[in-house]
């Protein structure tokens, strides 16, 4: 009976395990629930992928009302994969987090961490399943207001100041994209995504309708820091709580990669956004200028965790790569990027979570000689580098290997190029770490191994794990990707 | 506030005639303006009123800021706990057909449970609100 409710209860059950958390009001128990939450949440989400891989299309009514007035989650191929990807991360993540939390947060707030924590999974999940443009509003709003919590329960005072820009900035792409919500509203009548893409086009040719547009695509890119719309994101990953940069870093910024998917491809239709509007120009120039700027600024950062922040920066920048060129091959790079992109990126985090944990510092000077004394976190963070770069064998090259078959299809060899030279830059930063943790001696002359608890190794070495399997059988990823990217273009290719 | 007569005994007679205004609104909002929120933050109202007037620790003392977490809590339970109840009773989640009889009531008293869960969400945290930041003065 259930089974058929698993699109209401994958979102529900988060949503309803928050104040149940805030009730408990005890660190452990808390984190014990989160776990079983997490877990419950990763198997809906696999056993929904199954049976949209198998079946095709779900649609769920809430409240029985039929869309498009009532509230429709639906789920393809495209929002079941990022129901498996943020589950995935969370259920790596809430792993990680009980030593990382229990060191970084004061006990009387554990609770509310985890309060917080599965509001904010509960709103990333909540996007990428509805069908629902002002529904998509809501749970961003959800997901976003909990991070900012999450991220001020940092000790370091700057996650205040840190937190409060986010807020301000995340808040300004919201209104924009309710904005736009809005105008499309007006012009329509209508908020079911489905719905809105059969309507649309007869209105297409309005200043309205352009205006949404352009809110919309502002407003997104803002929630997902695409370059230069990305200043609140360093110092938000910089100085938030380990697990919380962990979860954050692979999942808030897909979700909202993966609502522009939505509002290009399926509202306004690729012949729309990238033909009349022409927006492919705009997309890729910046996107090919957040790599390097971002790369190149990342080098220059004293903080690893800072560093990694503007990697991230740059990273989107290839996902908004692949999706500029519009083709089935540049999209599904964009899509695998993210998927790869998310779990190197989590795996890169709680790796500097377990440096944390020993070190209680995450700048690079500090960081000399941890290669001897934590041999295993930091063979895990040269690994998670390696495929940041895109090594061969690792999902790093995989997407990157994909994006420039993407660049060759669309006849832009400077684009081909510019992938791994950007590359290049970091090699850069992920030496300075690599040189400092392997190639300096530790300032006290200490050598005795003092690696991180456990608990936070065996979440580390899952992702890394991953990087290899999907970077070796890039199978499953690709061909997942590919058919979200030909659902996304509807077989109209440009 | 204390040696102020007048202001007293004023917020004496009125809050109890806030309180019941927010229940009006809240059990009247099926059938006219009004509904969970409203009524919570009126509701709240009444509370902040009392915590002006006779001190922040005497309302601290009445409404204790450990039940206000709980009872926060239990009011997003409550209507999330309406929804999954329709799922249990054979509907989609939040469906308040099956709730009861027949589909009337049954949205009648879905829309009831929801919007009492949102009314005391929305008292307990206007409420923690205030006390969180009235707190700070200290």
């Amino acid at each position: 009976m259930l089974l058929s409710h698993l699109p209401a209860l994958q979102v529900v059950l988060p949503l309803i395990a928050a104040p149940i958390c805030l009730v408990l009001h005890h660190a452990r128990l808390a984190w014990a629930w989160a776990m079983l939450i997490s877990w419950s949440a990763f198997g809906i989400a696999l056993s929904l992928l199954n049976r949209v891989l198998s079946e095709g299309v779900i649609s769920y009514h809430i409240g029985k009302w039929a869309p498009p007035w009532g509230i429709e989650y639906r789920l393809d191929e495209a929002s079941v994969f990022m129901l498996v990807l943020v589950t995935t991360i969370g259920v790596v993540v809430t792993t990680f987090a009980k030593e990382s939390v229990e060191k970084e947060i004061v006990k009387e707030k554990i609770h509310l961490f985890y309060t917080c924590y599965l509001l904010c999974f509960a709103g990333l999940l909540g996007m990428s399943i509805t069908g629902d443009v002002f529904n998509i509003f809501v749970f961003l709003e959800i997901s976003s207001l909990s991070a900012y919590a999450l991220i001020s329960m940092s000790d370091d005072r700057r996650a205040l100041t840190a937190s409060f820009r986010y807020l301000v900035m995340g808040t300004v792409g919201a209104t924009f994209y309710i904005i736009g919500v809005g105008l499309i509203y007006m012009a329509t009548g209508s908020l079911n995504i489905a719905d809105l893409a059969v309507k649309l086009p007869a209105v297409a040719d309005t200043q309205t309708v352009r205006a949404a547009l352009a809110f919309l695509i502002v407003g997104l890119s803002l929630k997902l820091a695409l370059f230069p719309l990305h200043s609140w994101l360093p110092n938000a990953y910089a100085y938030a709580p380990s697990a919380v940069s962990a979860f954050i870093a692979a999942t808030a910024t897909k979700v909202a990669v993966y609502v522009m998917l939505r509002v290009i491809f399926t509202i306004f239709g690729v012949s729309y956004v990238f033909g009349t509007m022409n927006l492919g120009p705009a997309i890729l120039s910046l996107a090919i200028m957040g790599m390097f700027a971002a790369s190149a600024m990342a080098i220059s950062q004293k903080n690893v965790k800072r560093l990694l922040a503007y990697s991230s920066i740059a990273q989107i920048g290839y996902i908004m790569l692949g999706i500029s060129f519009a083709t089935v091959t540049g999209l599904s790079g964009g899509i695998v990027h993210l998927f790869n992109h998310a779990l190197i990126k989590c795996c890169l985090f709680m790796v500097m979570g377990c440096v944390f944990f020993r070190i209680n510092s995450t700048d690079i000077k500090d960081m000399a000689g941890l290669g001897k004394r934590m041999p295993f976190t930091m063979a895990a963070f040269v690994i998670g580098g390696l495929s940041l770069i895109g090594v061969p064998s690792t999902v790093g090259f995989i997407s990157k290997w994909y994006l420039m078959q993407a660049a060759f299809e669309a006849g832009s060899w400077v684009i081909a190029i510019m992938i791994p030279l950007s590359s290049l830059l970091a090699v850069v930063y992920i030496w300075r770490v690599v040189e400092v943790a392997y190639f300096s001696p530790s300032p006290d002359g200490e050598t005795a191994i003092k690696e991180a608890p456990v608990s936070m190794q065996i979440p580390i070495w899952v992702m890394v794990a991953g990087i290899f399997y999907f970077g070796i059988n890039a199978e499953f990823t690709l061909d997942v990707a590919r058919r979200a990217a030909e659902s996304l273009l509807g077989g109209i290719v440009l | 506030m204390n040696n102020q007569p007048i202001v007293r005994i004023g917020a004496k007679i009125m809050i109890p005639f806030i309180m019941l205004f927010a229940l009006y609104v809240q059990f009247h909002g099926d059938f006219g303006p009004g509904g969970g929120f409203q009524a919570g933050v009126i509701f709240a109202a009444s509370l902040i009123l009392y915590a002006i007037i006779y001190d922040v620790e005497e309302a601290r003392k009445i409404v204790h800021p450990w039940a206000l977490n709980i009872f926060l809590g239990l009011g997003i339970i409550l209507y999330a706990g309406t929804g999954i109840a329709g799922i249990f009773l054979g509907g989609n989640f939040l469906d308040y057909n099956v709730l009861a009889h027949d589909p009337v009531h049954g949205q009648h008293l879905g829309i009831l449970l929801v919007e009492l869960g949102v009314g005391i969400t929305v008292t307990c945290a206007m409420t923690i609100i205030f006390f969180i930041f009235a707190r700070q003065e200290h």
